[in-house]
């Protein structure tokens, strides 16, 4: 291993050393997990460890997915979050937009009531926001008060709607069409396009790297949401891949094999993003860091 | 136009974060179970929170939780940041090794960590056994418990800042470093004296927010040790959580929320006033 040049003896071995060990802790996981998910059982109890796998089987794939409808519950989260990053992006860039580019009556005023969500931790809001899904008017049953049946909850929109109030998508593109110059709305403007087109077709083409990133991240917050879909979801067959894992995890807890196995799959997509996208995380995160 | 634009993240904020918000506070004065009419109590609430000792062991966990979290994660963080802020052969590996724990979900980690911290066949024991440790019963015992809760979300944490603080040193001036090496200042020196200052705001930055969400720790909790062994893993959400949608004390509940709530805008207004005053200490 090459490192820079002015690095003395010493530090070189302590640099390495620190990095191979570094490497290990937080690798090491993921090697055993994906081993104990390809060995039989009882290669799996052995001591010591067999650190690479005697027999390769796949059973524990397909005990996990006969006993648990596995592939149910990672479509449920496939839609969730894809249709909460559409939202997100949706809702986020028109807002975003707007601020940075219109001028209208009270915005600066809006803007500055926005920030005050993010001093209000999710927990503060998990009560009401239930007791308002459940009592919301016409919805699943209920009459005009938002009596008599069970409102939105167990339903999808009771995750997607509060997940697309989110604020952080309105600050994260305003931050980006910010960078934007004004001529190329005063151009289009000129030539008679109204105004959603300018914003549609004019602005919104160049924030691809900002939706690039907002996507990401809102994807990644749908997939391995947890605890809001525990709540307000209560048909077994509407339940998301985490809480699927959770449970079969709980209740098989003794059967590491298929564990291991269902926790690879329910990494799996977050994997392939990042394989696919992965200069978009970097520079989302290190955007969103230095803006806020 | 401008308001028709962002007429629609408007009305869902109102709706969904706002009107909640303010609703938490109200219910916490009321006795509310879903099944019968809501009833004010004043302070009643309140008043049976102070002598809830479940609830007092729930906050002293968090803030031993946090204690020991936040330090450590900022350690970890910028070092791994300092560590692949080198250019040598292979760096963009490590790179990727740090940062992909930060893509697992809650859950999916916690399960493998189950089986990492089981006792008799984990790996961590094992290797532990190999240098001639015998490993605690790690999820088991009230004294480890904790501990591996840090340890797991540590695992988890780290990459995510890591990025943080490697943006933030990318945007440190190399002629800073040359120039003081030239002065005779060692790289142990220049740490100190350049990187950690400059740092500053990215680390205020990761302390902030990795507070704020730790107080709030329930996914690991709730999936590695269920709160126990007794009470030693119970939290303020987990607290929520049952208090609300378990025995539908949604009253109660929302008292506790109010708590947390006042708890961690109390630990922020201190970091910020910290941060200040040193700030000026140094001018």
């Amino acid at each position: 291993m090459k490192i820079t040049k002015t690095l003395n003896f010493v530090e070189k071995i302590f640099f390495t050393a620190f990095l191979i060990c570094a490497g290990i802790v937080m690798f090491l996981p993921f090697y055993w997990s994906i081993i104990t998910s390809l060995k039989p059982d009882s290669e799996i109890f052995s001591i010591p460890i067999s650190w690479i796998p005697k027999t390769i089987t796949l059973e524990h794939y397909y005990n996990a997915f006969t006993t648990v409808d596995f592939a149910r519950f990672f479509i449920n989260s496939f839609f969730l979050a894809s249709f909460g990053v559409i939202l997100n992006l949706f809702f986020g860039s028109l807002a975003g937009y707007s601020f940075a580019k219109l001028h209208f009556k009270g915005k600066d005023l809006a803007f500055k009531i926005l920030p005050s969500s993010f001093m209000v931790p999710g927990i503060v809001t998990m009560i009401p926001q239930f007791l308002l899904l459940k009592n919301f008017p016409l919805a699943g049953g209920n009459n005009l008060l938002g009596q008599g049946g069970m409102g939105m909850l167990d339903s999808y929109w009771a995750i997607l709607l509060p997940g697309a109030a989110g604020t952080f998508a309105v600050f994260l593109m305003r931050q980006f069409y910010q960078t934007l110059p004004d001529e190329l709305g005063a151009a289009a403007r000129i030539d008679g396009a109204s105004e959603f087109a300018i914003f549609f077709r004019v602005y919104m083409p160049l924030t691809k790297p900002a939706m690039a990133a907002l996507s990401i991240f809102t994807f990644q917050a749908g997939w391995n949401n947890f605890l809001w879909p525990m709540i307000v979801l209560s048909s077994p067959e509407k339940s998301t891949i985490q809480m699927a894992l959770q449970a079969f995890s709980y209740n098989r807890s003794t059967d590491f094999g298929a564990m291991m196995a269902g926790s690879l799959v329910a990494i799996l997509p977050m994997l392939i993003l990042f394989i696919c996208a992965q200069k978009h995380f970097v520079k989302g995160i290190a955007f969103t860091g230095m803006k806020t | 136009m401008g308001w028709l634009f962002i007429l629609p993240s408007v009305v869902l904020f109102m709706i969904f974060v706002a009107l909640p918000a303010l609703s938490a506070f109200y219910l916490s004065f009321t006795d509310y179970d879903i099944l019968t009419e809501t009833e004010w109590v004043g302070l009643a609430n309140y008043a049976m929170l102070l002598k809830d000792k479940i609830f007092f062991i729930s906050l002293k966990n968090i803030v031993f939780y946090v204690a020991l979290y936040v330090p450590l994660m900022v350690v970890f963080s910028l070092s791994m940041a300092v560590a692949v802020n080198q250019s040598f052969r292979g760096v963009g590996v490590f790179r990727t090794i740090f940062y992909i724990p930060s893509l697992t979900s809650a859950i999916a980690a916690s399960t493998v960590w189950l089986w990492i911290l089981n006792p008799h066949y984990g790996v961590l024991n094992q290797v532990l056994a190999a240098i001639g440790i015998v490993g605690p019963a790690w999820l088991a015992m009230s004294s480890t418990a904790m501990m591996s809760i840090v340890m797991v979300t540590l695992w988890q944490g780290a990459g995510g800042n890591m990025i943080l603080f490697l943006a933030g040193l990318q945007g440190i001036s190399k002629e800073l470093y040359e120039s003081a090496m030239m002065d005779g200042a060692g790289r142990i020196q220049s740490f100190f004296r350049i990187t950690l200052p400059l740092m500053r705001p990215t680390t205020f930055l990761v302390i902030i927010l990795s507070m704020i969400g730790s107080f709030q720790l329930f996914d690991q909790a709730f999936a590695l040790t269920q709160g126990g062994p007794g009470y030693a893993t119970m939290t303020p959400v987990y607290m929520i959580y049952n208090e609300g949608f378990n025995l539908l004390n949604m009253g109660y509940a929302s008292s506790m929320a109010v708590l947390l709530f006042l708890v961690i805008l109390l630990f922020t207004i201190l970091s910020f006033k910290l941060n200040k005053d040193e700030k000026e200490m140094k001018k």
